[in-house]
């Protein structure tokens, strides 16, 4: 039941333009970036050349490309996310949804996983980029596989964070905004607070405040080192806005 | 030890002997299709619906009436589990909607006031989508689409996207779409406003031919309507059930209580109104009048006695040929509760 869901709102998203400019812009910013790295690094490869250990091709050109795809994310999952359950309710196709004999949360997960598909299609765009090179020299895939796993953790967070976003309002836009909005005080909130909190010794309001920091858990697997940490954080903060959301459904319900 | 084992023996038999006839005396349950008990929602401090009962059985057409914001909507809400009830039980064949609503509601087929179409999608597409949400195995979409279709008459659209049909033809997308899983129970929400007359028939007929295999509950304030397709009446006032009734018992309930006469050399209309047992008088003219009685009253006799003794030449008295919508205003527009028929 999952799945009809979820290919329902793949064919929703495909079936709006905005998706498919969503595709375009952000592979014409990432392209750019990449050849950019790309090209800094053949110019500056003989000076690298003379260093004891130099940075390889997957750190220097790889590493900076994801980073930027994951600032991408953050503008594009509110957008994309955005009409899932707020159009739904002004369009007042939901009821077809609550009426079917389907839970709450089969509802929110199918949603959940249409929109996940959707964005590992874009993760697999990115990835394809460094890809290309391994044509010419030899990859560090471990790295590759780490910001990976890393960029898809993130985006499965700002997804889950935009859905429970968009089941707050009616207001397509209004959603995007909120969690657009969400998603920035989370990155800059949850670190500042998660280093003051391990300032001061604290260290299990500053683990609770490491669940809530993206860019933070984003950081070590970028480095390629598998910290479970910040791994497990991000799945904890995904499967609780999903929670939140499921909640915020039946809440609805209740109160009308 | 076997005296302690006597005492609990028989005991433990009748218990169980109890416990199984429910199962007994409900497996014929289909019989009922919906049986909501003291069903009741609350907005805030602003009751929307009051304590109200709905039976609907196997293959019967219940008519939900009522003026704008007496609850109807509310209570198909609450009958498809999309709005929680403040109190109150919904059982659907006899499954606690409550309780097990995954289960319940794949016996319900719900049309709201506005149909939930995906513009985007075709016509088939869409159906294929509400009889898989609808758990129709996977093998047997297409029958369930293609029949649904057919039923709606819909098959020559099947193609086209949703967004570029009329609204007729949206409105029967919507019908199709909750019938397509072979439901029980059907609850349409004002299906037939604003459609042609030719649709309008059209959909009437549909319901007609609904109502001999599914229940089917149907809202609408379109009184003729009722009478066009339902076996029963339920007539909604404040959240309350004003009037609940078969469309013969409504005509059995309302005849005798409005009388038609016609008189050759008539009183003043006040004089009518002062004879005991008349509510109300109304002139038709040329000496015609339609007079309601009070509950509970026949002042018929009366009536011919006064008109023979005070010579209003009496040439015609009869049952005055009444309606729903009498019956329907009488209760909505200052009528009591004192009217309520069994």
């Amino acid at each position: 039941m999952i799945f009809t869901i979820a290919a329902k709102e793949l064919r929703a998203l495909f079936a709006s333009p905005l998706a498919w400019l969503v595709l375009t812009v952000v592979q014409v910013i990432l392209g750019y970036g990449f050849l950019k790295r790309l090209d800094d690094f053949l110019q500056i490869q003989s000076q690298l050349a003379q260093l004891a250990s130099p940075p390889g091709v997957t750190e220097l050109v790889a590493a900076p490309t994801y980073a930027t795809a994951a600032a991408v994310l953050l503008f594009a999952i509110p957008l994309l996310a955005m009409r899932m359950i707020a159009e739904e309710r002004r369009n007042q196709t939901m009821t077809l949804l609550l009426s079917a004999p389907i839970s709450m949360t089969e509802i929110i997960l199918g949603k959940f996983v249409g929109l996940m598909a959707f964005l590992l299609l874009i993760i697999l765009l990115v990835v394809a980029m460094p890809l290309m090179l391994s044509t010419g020299t030899r990859l560090d895939m471990g790295l590759l596989a780490t910001l990976t796993l890393a960029l898809i953790l993130l985006a499965a967070s700002f997804a889950a964070v935009s859905l429970y976003a968009s089941s707050l309002t009616a207001q397509p836009m209004a959603a995007a905004l909120l969690s657009f909005g969400l998603l920035l005080a989370m990155l800059f909130m949850g670190e500042t607070a998660g280093d003051s909190l391990r300032a001061r010794g604290w260290q299990i309001p500053a683990a609770f405040a490491q669940v809530l920091s993206p860019l933070r858990n984003f950081e070590p697997l970028g480095r390629g080192m598998i910290d479970s940490y910040a791994i497990i954080c991000p799945i904890l903060l995904t499967a609780a806005f999903l929670l939140l959301a499921i909640r915020r459904l039946d809440g609805r319900r209740m109160r009308g | 030890m076997r005296h302690i084992l006597g005492i609990f023996l028989p005991d433990h038999k009748a218990t169980r002997r109890k416990a199984s006839i429910p199962p007994l005396m409900t497996s014929p349950a289909p019989e009922l299709t919906v049986s909501a008990r003291g069903l009741s929602r609350h907005y805030g401090t602003h009751a929307a619906v009051r304590g109200i009962d709905i039976e609907v059985r196997h293959g019967e057409v219940l008519g939900l009436l009522g003026p704008n914001g007496a609850g109807k909507t509310t209570t198909m809400r609450m009958l498809t589990g999309n709005l929680a009830p403040s109190a109150g039980e919904i059982r659907i064949c006899g499954i606690d909607l409550l309780e097990k609503p995954v289960l319940a509601k794949a016996r319900i087929g719900y049309l709201p006031e506005t149909p939930p179409l995906y513009r985007e999608l075709t016509v088939a597409e869409y159906l294929r989508l509400a009889a898989r949400l609808h758990r129709v195995p996977r093998a047997l979409c297409n029958d369930a689409v293609t029949r649904a279709m057919q039923r709606c008459g819909i098959a020559d659209v099947a193609k086209k996207l949703i967004g570029s049909l009329s609204k007729g033809y949206q409105q029967r997308v919507g019908i199709a779409q909750a019938i397509v899983h072979e439901p029980d129970l059907v609850i349409l929400d004002e299906p037939t406003v604003g459609l042609d007359p030719n649709q309008i028939l059209d959909i009437r007929a549909l319901i007609r031919e609904l109502g001999s295999a599914h229940s089917v509950i149907l809202s609408t304030h379109i009184l003729p309507e009722v009478e066009a397709v339902c076996d029963r009446v339920q007539i909604l006032h404040h959240g309350e059930v004003v009037f609940s009734n078969t469309i013969s018992g409504l005509r059995e309930f309302q005849r005798g209580r409005t009388m038609s006469i016609s008189l050759h050399r008539p009183p003043a209309i006040e004089e009518l109104r002062k004879i005991e047992g008349i509510a109300t008088v109304e002139a038709d003219g040329e000496g015609r009048f339609r007079i309601r009685f009070a509950t509970d009253a026949d002042p018929t006799a009366i009536l011919v006695a006064r008109a023979s003794t005070e010579d209003w030449g009496l040439h015609q008295l009869v049952p005055a040929q009444t309606s729903l919508e009498d019956v329907f205003v009488h209760l909505t527009r200052g009528g009591t509760g004192g009217d309520r028929a069994p």
